[in-house]
């Protein structure tokens, strides 16, 4: 049972292979994707299981020993966002069944869907800095043809802003790597951890830690690198704006968290780079998306001001901070997937997603309604829902370090979070709406018939269930995150799991 | 380029490059070659068919659709990777590799299935962007 941490990765790589012999019958493709996805969970659930009762999984692929073959490593952190990943990818494949126009299924959507997951459940499971990059190549490849897929020209033009900025940052991402190796010898995580710290050359180390925090930073949508998100977040279909925007940047997130928790060590220089970058997220966020008019554009820049809080997790680097920001990592995954399959619901309901058209949404759709304003509370944190925990995490963590400006700006970010879905609210649901004309060969959900609609909305069922659970069940997931802290702060456990022979 | 010369030269030329692509597949594993380079050298052998008697001759040669040997290739790729993890409970890609010597073929291992999965793939990819770009011009 020793392998049980590859099953999660090996059966998505399974399920694209799987999905191309049936490159033109696509409803098998929809109930492979969907019934692989069960499966997906149930995996991964198991590693998880497996991670949680007996700590830190490994496996040498190939049987080549550490330093010098590849590791996959699953610590609570990994295993957590393995299960979230194949959540969000159940989610989404339901999603996508209903909601991707034939048009888009009929070029290989599905098998390159897997491909997405396959790299993202590679990234948080090597252990090993080279391969990170591959898992990097492997997600932005299969996202550049979702982000094309269907050849729109506004689809096109957010691509090209997606493909440049995210081949730059792969590039950096490569020369940071070329970088540390020359000064280090190695690419496994783990042996960098035991040789970085004893490093005489500290310019040149900080050299490589700014190089990936630049490289990283742009895939995650930190301050100055942020523009190519909303402005490519929209274009895409809702399903793959949803994986998106669930996943693509938590993976750069989790990136960071990597490299920040277990190589570059206390570098008060480097936490101070993170905690004005975070502060100037959270504040670049949060604005951009007051003034923005499009359902999506408006839930695009809020992932922006909410990877700001994690950041400033990152940068205090306390064990509390670290909690909060893993806690708020979990939630994020989990409510910003839900919310672009919510934009997906309301534009297919009423045919756009331009607030000042939209209107109505409660008069006419009570229940839904209800539905959707699950995650919309989410995302602002009212107590009880799950957004809310972490955020005292954070703020604690502030207090304690006395950081009073990380403090303003987490409140501030909060607060402007719950002014922009208030007047959301206001505007998409209570507000009387424009009579939109009706548009010629468009789905609209009222039209369809009960099993798409129940597709549309078991998703987001699933999800919003989900968020409760981590809102109503913050205990566990307190559990859960102060684990992952204490394992973040002591990367012992990591290096020994990975490297025995050394002690 | 229909030219006579061309067209004859390449209907020796396909067996020819496609035997040794082969070769440079099998030869792989210790020496320069593999299944990336065998796998483009063969999908230039069709390439050039196609050159000299037409785009519709080569698909009739090929009988189906290019595309379809990379879903087959990445399954060859894939069986010789998770073979290991299935059958003897190793760590995934594995090497295994038989006892005894085969004549010509030497020891056979994963690593000759995975490498042929390559070859497949590399032709399948090949040759659908060239056949697609092709077609539309």
């Amino acid at each position: 049972m020793q392998q049980l941490l590859l099953y999660p990765l090996l059966f998505q790589l399974f399920l694209s292979i799987f999905l191309m012999f049936f490159w033109k019958k696509i409803d098998a493709q929809k109930i492979i994707s969907i019934v692989g996805g069960f499966i997906a969970v149930f995996l991964s659930g198991v590693l998880f299981y497996t991670v949680w009762n007996s700590g830190i999984q490994t496996v040498q692929a190939a049987s080549w020993e550490a330093p010098y073959g590849i590791t996959f490593v699953a610590d609570t952190l990994s295993a957590t966002l393995v299960l979230l990943t194949s959540i969000a990818g159940l989610a989404v494949s339901f999603f996508s069944s209903a909601s991707v126009i034939p048009a888009r299924l009929r070029f290989g959507y599905f098998p390159i869907y897997h491909f997405l997951l396959l790299g993202l459940t590679g990234a948080f499971l090597t252990g090993d800095i080279f391969n990170l990059y591959v898992w990097f190549e492997i997600i932005i490849i299969s996202s550049f043809v979702l982000i094309t897929l269907g050849g729109e020209k506004a689809q096109i033009e957010g691509a090209v802003k997606y493909f440049t900025l995210n081949i730059l940052a792969s590039i950096i991402f490569l020369t940071a790597i070329a970088v540390l190796y020359g000064l280090a010898g190695s690419l496994n995580m783990a042996d960098l951890a035991t040789i970085i710290p004893q490093l005489e050359n500290r310019k040149l180390v900080e050299v490589a830690a700014i190089l990936f925090l630049v490289g990283f930073g742009i895939k995650s949508a930190v301050f100055p690198l942020y523009f190519w998100l909303p402005a490519s977040y929209h274009t895409p279909p809702s399903a793959v704006a949803a994986i998106f925007g669930g996943l693509l940047t938590k993976v750069g997130v989790y990136a960071l968290i990597r490299i920040f928790s277990l190589i570059f060590l206390d570098d008060v220089f480097l936490d101070d780079i993170l905690l004005v970058v975070a502060v100037l997220t959270i504040f670049s966020g949060a604005i951009g998306s007051l003034v923005q008019k499009n359902v999506r554009k408006i839930f695009s820049y809020l992932i922006i001001c909410h990877i700001g809080f994690m950041i400033a997790g990152l940068g205090m680097g306390t064990e509390i901070a670290f909690a909060g920001m893993v806690f708020y990592l979990i939630h994020d995954i989990m409510v910003k997937t839900n919310l672009f399959m919510v934009s997906g619901l309301i534009y297919r309901i009423k045919g756009t997603n331009n607030v000042r058209l939209l209107g109505d949404l409660y008069a006419n759709f009570p229940k839904l309604s209800l539905l959707m304003f699950i995650p919309l509370l989410s995302v602002i944190g009212v107590p009880p829902f799950s957004g809310f925990w972490p955020k005292v995490s954070l703020i604690i963590a502030s207090l304690n370090e006395k950081n009073y400006v990380i403090m303003g700006a987490i409140i501030f970010g909060s607060l402007l979070t719950l002014i922009i879905i208030a007047r959301l609210w206001s505007n998409v649901f209570w507000k009387k709406g424009e009579d939109l004309p009706k548009r010629d060969h468009f789905l609209y959900f009222q039209k369809m018939n009960r099993l798409k609609k129940f597709q549309f909305l078991a998703p987001i069922i699933l999800l919003a269930g989900v968020s409760l659970y981590i809102g109503f069940g913050a205990e566990h997931m307190q559990q859960l995150s102060n684990r992952i802290a204490s394992e973040l702060i002591d990367n012992t456990q990591y290096i020994e799991a990975v490297m025995p022979q050394n002690n | 380029m229909k030219t006579l010369i061309l067209r004859t030269a390449s209907n020796y030329l396909l067996p020819i490059l496609l035997l040794i692509s082969i070769f440079i597949l099998l030869r792989g594993h210790y020496l320069p070659g593999g299944g990336f380079v065998g796998g483009l050298i063969a999908s230039i052998a069709f390439v050039l068919h196609a050159f000299a008697n037409g785009l519709k001759n080569t698909k009739r040669l090929l009988k189906f659709h290019p595309g379809y040997l990379m879903p087959v290739g990445l399954a060859v790729s894939f069986l010789s990777g998770v073979l290991p993890v299935i059958g003897f409970d190793e760590p995934f890609m594995t090497g295994l590799w038989m006892h005894d010597a085969i004549p010509v073929l030497g020891k056979l291992g994963t690593a000759l299935f995975f490498d042929i999965g390559v070859y497949i793939v590399v032709q399948g990819v090949t040759l659908t962007i060239i056949f697609t770009i092709s077609e539309s011009a």
